[in-house]
């Protein structure tokens, strides 16, 4: 019998190691530098994410107002960062002194691992008072009491709905209604395969994840402590059955043969400025698109629907927006916390970035500035933002890894029947994600 | 006396010394001093073989040596990029619960199983179609090559739309003449097969290296072979092959590698089928559909960059490693039996 020589276990260890990652060998991070008081004259480095011209001239717009302010700071924006280059730059112990991220559920591992400054005593210090941002929006900058962001710009969700294809219904204010309507508005050919959907309830549909759908249920997405809750919330079932009873009026597999032909939905084929559905939820931002891609299109908005239950709670929706801080490591940190301030709470700066993004300006006070100009179709999402009943998905120190395996399970096991037993199912999702949450020293 | 003059000398006196048959001036006094200056020269040439070899080996303890042991180390570790703290065998039990992970690798391996020998099959038949082409073989050379320089992305997403059962044209083709058309990209049944088929489209790499090799086979072998009456199929067999081992064996192994290092194609397919953006900010679920295209290193990558777990991730790592390390020694093991199997 051959035996295998040292010098072919070594030509075999050379060759795995092709398939090896580095990425689990980079260094340390920086360290915490009070640097110059804001009075002195400096440069501060800003990074945040958007890369369109219209958003990086917006951007640089609304910073203007703050060099005016501050002519002894000197502010260099860079756009088009991501959070990996973020997380290398503060690793590397050079980060810039202002950080913007979309990533929101990405908040809790920048708080818990001290990536982000914490800003509390800033804030107490400055006598910023919370209450000037929306419920929801103080919670999705925050992870376990640490606040290590503040909100630049939010997102809110609605109903949008296709005037003609409603035919004169009213928009529903109930998911019942909603589940009724979809129905009504549902055209088929004479081989039954859809041609517009009233409603496409599917996870796979773009934006009607079960983060945003799954709201309207009033959900409780962590328990007190911090686990799981998926099978402890009834809502998590009621949503899941709503979802699966219209999904089946469609027919699973039609329905996704509808989805397969229905577009892209960041191009114009987008399958509601197409016409190819009735209504549809999604964020602020696709008035922007309409405006741009389908501006003969005549539709309306409204607050998303709620479940019967909840029917008082109607007005109220989901949120999530962009987060802004101030990494570990920042060289100009006082500079920095007064562009942050700046930015996240000045009336005109946020209108200046609102209008030139097609974004929900975060705080109470800019959503009612006579400076604002957004289609007439923009006020709901203010009005959903600002709403008492409007809420937001918590921080977990594993990216919101809970949305994503809740999302999985609707998607792969749920939709096409492979989970008859919904309470069972959420049991074992529940224990799964808790696993996880305890690896992340959740 | 240079220094290898004297390490010829002195290896003479040791070898004589090891016979026992002494030697004119072979005292103990002139032994030693003999010995003594071999010594140094031995170690001037190991010295100097040292400096030639220091670019080679400072690359291999940079970037495979330290890397190595720090993500073992890593690895008992809860490592969130900022913070480290020890946790001992946490992360090798959780291996063991996570699911995720081993249906990873399960479609990993599929793909290893599948992909590798197809492609390599593929492109040795190609390779012997363009050696025996009178005209054109330049032509058909580049044809065949060109989609391996298509970049990965641009190919995965053309691939996904060109299949596509509602808007792509191949389903429209396959309806014209009556041919059934699976629901390539969006059926877990379909999608690796599709991810394969990729993978053969994009044969250039495999094709020109072992068209190097057939059009290297020495010809007297060949006519030897025929003057003898041996038939093509025997002449592939007992000569092609044998010679051609080697460069199939590293077709093999670096195709293993690839193959366990599978990533963009995978994850492009699945976010493309999906319909999902990819927007700065998103929570996408890899593997779409239903599982059927998450890859190892994607599962690695989201451990690791999604849900910030180094140090699992490490694991993951280690892992990979060690699937790779061992697919290789037996490949190499499997060529070589065929090699030395040939020649006797």
């Amino acid at each position: 019998m051959r035996t295998t020589t040292p010098r072919r276990i070594a030509a075999a260890i050379a060759a795995a190691a092709l398939g090896l990652t580095s990425a689990c060998t980079a260094g340390g991070g920086g360290s915490d530098d009070g640097g110059p008081k804001a009075e002195d004259k400096q440069t501060i480095q800003v990074w945040h994410g958007w890369s369109a011209d219209h958003e990086v001239k917006g951007f640089e717009d609304a910073v203007n107002g703050f060099r005016k302010l501050h002519p002894n700071i000197t502010v260099k924006v860079t756009g088009n960062q991501t959070d990996d280059q973020i997380t290398n730059a503060i690793r590397g112990g050079t980060p810039p002194d202002v950080v913007a991220s979309f990533t929101t559920d990405n908040l809790g591992q920048f708080c818990q691992s001290g990536a982000w400054q914490e800003l509390t005593p800033r804030l107490k210090k400055s006598g910023v008072d919370l209450n000037i941002f929306p419920k929801a929006v103080q919670d999705y900058t925050q992870f376990r009491g640490k606040r290590c962001a503040l909100p630049l710009l939010a997102d809110a969700y609605g109903l949008y709905f296709n005037k003609k294809l409603m035919k004169g219904n009213a928009p529903p204010k109930t998911m019942s209604e909603l589940a009724a309507l979809a129905k009504k508005l549902t055209v088929r050919d004479r081989d039954g395969r859809i041609k517009v959907a009233g409603f496409m309830p599917s996870v796979q549909y773009y934006e009607h994840t079960p983060q945003h759908i799954a709201t309207s249920f009033g959900v409780k997405w962590l328990g007190a402590d911090g686990k799981a809750n998926f099978s402890r919330d009834p809502a998590f079932t009621e949503y899941l059955k709503w979802e699966k009873d219209l999904l089946d009026w469609y027919g699973y597999d039609e329905a996704k043969r509808f989805m397969r032909t229905m577009g892209q939905e960041f191009e114009a084929s987008n399958p509601f400025q197409k016409g190819k559905v009735a209504m549809a939820v999604d964020g602020e931002w696709r008035t922007k698109f309409i405006e741009k891609e389908a501006p003969g299109l005549d539709y309306g908005t409204a607050p998303p629907p709620v479940s019967d239950a909840r029917a008082a709670q109607y007005g109220g929706g989901f949120t999530l927006g962009t987060i802004m801080g101030i990494p570990r490591g920042s060289k100009h940190a006082d500079a920095a916390w007064e562009f942050v301030r700046y930015l996240t709470t000045d009336t005109g700066s946020l209108v200046t970035l609102a209008n030139a993004l097609g974004n929900v300006p975060s705080t109470l006070q800019a959503l009612s500035s006579p400076d604002l100009r957004l289609p007439a179709q923009f006020g709901t999402f203010l009005n959903v933002f600002k709403h008492p009943g409007t809420t937001t998905s918590p921080s977990s120190p594993n990216g919101g890894d809970y949305l994503v395996q809740l999302q999985k399970f609707v998607q792969d096991e749920w939709e096409p029947g492979k989970a008859q037993d919904p309470a069972r199912a959420l049991k074992a999702l529940d224990e799964k994600v808790d696993k996880a949450l305890k690896l992340a020293g959740g | 006396m240079t220094g290898l003059a004297a390490w010829t000398a002195a290896g003479r006196e040791r070898r004589r010394g090891e016979r026992g048959d002494g030697g004119p001036g072979g005292g103990p006094g002139a032994r030693g001093g003999w010995s003594a200056i071999g010594a140094r020269a031995r170690r001037r040439r190991r010295l100097r073989v040292l400096a030639f070899l220091s670019p080679w080996l400072i690359g291999f303890a940079m970037f495979f040596g330290y890397p190595l042991l720090a993500t073992v180390y890593f690895s008992f570790t809860r490592y969130d990029l900022f913070n480290l703290e020890y946790v001992g065998l946490t992360n090798y039990r959780f291996l063991f619960q996570d699911e995720d992970a081993w249906h990873a690798m399960r479609n990993t391996l599929w793909l290893v199983a599948v992909t590798v020998p197809l492609r390599v099959l593929f492109g040795l038949g190609i390779a012997q179609l363009l050696t025996h082409l009178k005209r054109g073989g330049a032509v058909f050379r580049s044809v065949f090559y060109l989609p391996y320089l298509v970049p990965p992305v641009s190919a995965t997403v053309a691939f996904v739309f060109v299949l596509n059962p509602g808007t792509g044209p191949v389903e429209h083709l396959a309806d014209m003449v009556g041919l059934p058309m699976p629901d390539w990209f969006n059926e877990p049944e379909w999608s690796k097969p599709g991810l394969a088929l990729l993978g053969l489209w994009a044969v250039g790499d495999v094709m020109i290296i072992l068209l190097a090799a057939v059009l290297d086979v020495p010809k007297h072998l060949y006519e030897a072979a025929e003057i003898d009456g041996a038939n093509g199929w025997q002449r592939f067999r007992h000569i092609t092959l044998p010679t051609i081992s080697p460069v199939l064996a590293f077709a093999a192994v670096t195709g293993v590698i690839q193959t366990l290092q599978y990533f963009t194609q995978a994850m492009v397919a699945g976010k493309v089928a999906a319909g999902q953006s990819d927007q700065p900010g998103t929570q996408t679920v890899p593997g779409y559909p239903g599982g059927s295209t998450l890859t190892f290193p994607q599962w690695l990558y989201d451990e690791g960059f999604r849900q910030f777990n180094m140090g699992y991730a490490c694991v993951l790592a280690l892992v990979m490693f060690g699937v790779a390390m061992l697919f290789t020694l037996v490949l190499l093991r499997q060529f070589r039996a065929f090699t030395d199997g040939e020649a006797s």
